[in-house]
């Protein structure tokens, strides 16, 4: 039933996954792609965690959070970039 | 600097998950010299009064209940078929002073219903509003930002 | 496995992965980069603590870390629509005919 449970999660968190990639493939602008980024990588986030619910290893919950804070870090770059170049 | 030190190394431990003496070394020594080299520079988490621990914990709740309405407030408008939209940017004003009040307040206002801190500019913030109700700078306060402010007047003034 | 603290795990994560889908939905939907921002941010903000308070239903030990990873995007999520809402304001996004009143342009322009 868990199992179950979880690979539901990780079902719609993929469809979620392909509608924020048809915005960041679409645009129009770099702000939307880069919208688009950061929802991205918080799915990514959640993903990371189902995957290692399924495999057992809380080895990749420190992935997790590194992956979060790296992307945090891009996206303020960009942001930056946007506004008035590096 | 005292509460820098202690806040590394509480993150330090939290992310080990062990209270191991070789571990809690190296997360003492790592905590002492960063706290040590940013004495003067991370003041911005010292703005915090410890005597606001209740508050604190009673924002956290009112907090999160703001942010189920929020989503459920969202997931109206984006369940709707005809995407029921007046966005706009209003003007609200802020009697907050310290930078971590500010900056909770910004962050707290993003998090929750429909609005969205855009930009800021001293006491005065720009907020995107998914519906604007009024935006006149009095109204869209009390709508957007009184909520918050009573509770991080206390924390943090 | 099959516990009740388990199978409450496996709803909250049901949940969190709606609320995921629903910014997804919001990011294809909404008429306006602040609105995508808007639905995107929020919605997934709540997906993950959803989807991370599950996790730690199911496997216990991991909740300190969990909790962690949640406090990181609780803090980290808004402060980066902020500065993307602004930096698209700054650099003129298209706005959505709807929009109503911009308060921002009007005391830039003055």
């Amino acid at each position: 039933m868990v199992e179950l449970l979880v690979n539901c999660a990780a079902m719609l968190a993929g469809l979620a996954f392909l509608l924020a990639l048809y915005r960041f493939f679409k645009g129009p602008s770099a702000a939307d792609r880069v919208v688009a980024f950061d929802v991205l990588t918080i799915i990514a986030i959640t993903a990371i965690v189902l995957v290692a619910l399924t495999e057992r290893r809380a080895i990749y919950l420190d992935v997790a959070l590194i992956y979060a804070l790296l992307s945090f870090l891009g996206v303020i770059v960009v942001a930056r970039y946007l506004e008035r170049g590096l | 600097m005292i509460a820098l030190f202690a806040s590394l190394l509480l993150f330090w431990l939290l992310l080990n998950g062990s209270p191991a003496g070789d571990v809690v070394m190296v997360g003492v020594a790592a905590s002492l010299s960063i706290a040590f080299l940013f004495r003067d520079g991370l003041a911005i988490f010292a703005e915090w009064r410890p005597r606001a621990l209740a508050t604190t914990v009673r924002y956290f709740f009112f907090f999160l209940k703001e942010l189920i309405k929020a989503n459920l407030n969202v997931a109206k408008i984006v369940l709707a078929p005809s995407l029921p939209l007046t966005p706009g940017f209003v003007k609200v004003r802020t009697r907050l002073k310290s930078r971590m009040g500010r900056l909770l307040l910004a962050n707290s206002i993003t998090l929750t219903p429909g609005t969205l801190t855009v930009d800021m500019d001293g006491e005065w913030l720009y907020i995107h509003w998914v519906s604007v109700d009024s935006a006149e700078i009095a109204a869209a306060t009390a709508a957007i930002v009184t909520g918050f402010e009573e509770y991080l007047e206390v924390m943090y003034g | 496995m099959d516990s009740v603290l388990g199978l409450l795990g496996g709803l909250f994560l049901i949940a969190g992965a709606a609320f995921l889908l629903l910014g997804g939905l919001g990011l294809v939907r909404m008429p306006d980069v602040f609105n995508r921002i808007q639905a995107g941010t929020k919605a997934t903000t709540l997906g993950t603590l959803f989807g991370l308070a599950g996790a730690a239903c199911l496997q216990p030990d991991w909740a300190l870390k969990l909790m962690l990873i949640g406090l990181f995007i609780l803090f980290t999520n808004p402060i980066s629509s902020q500065v993307l809402a602004r930096a698209a304001h700054r650099s003129h996004a298209e706005k959505s005919a709807l929009t109503a009143v911009d308060r921002l342009e009007d005391d830039q322009g003055a």
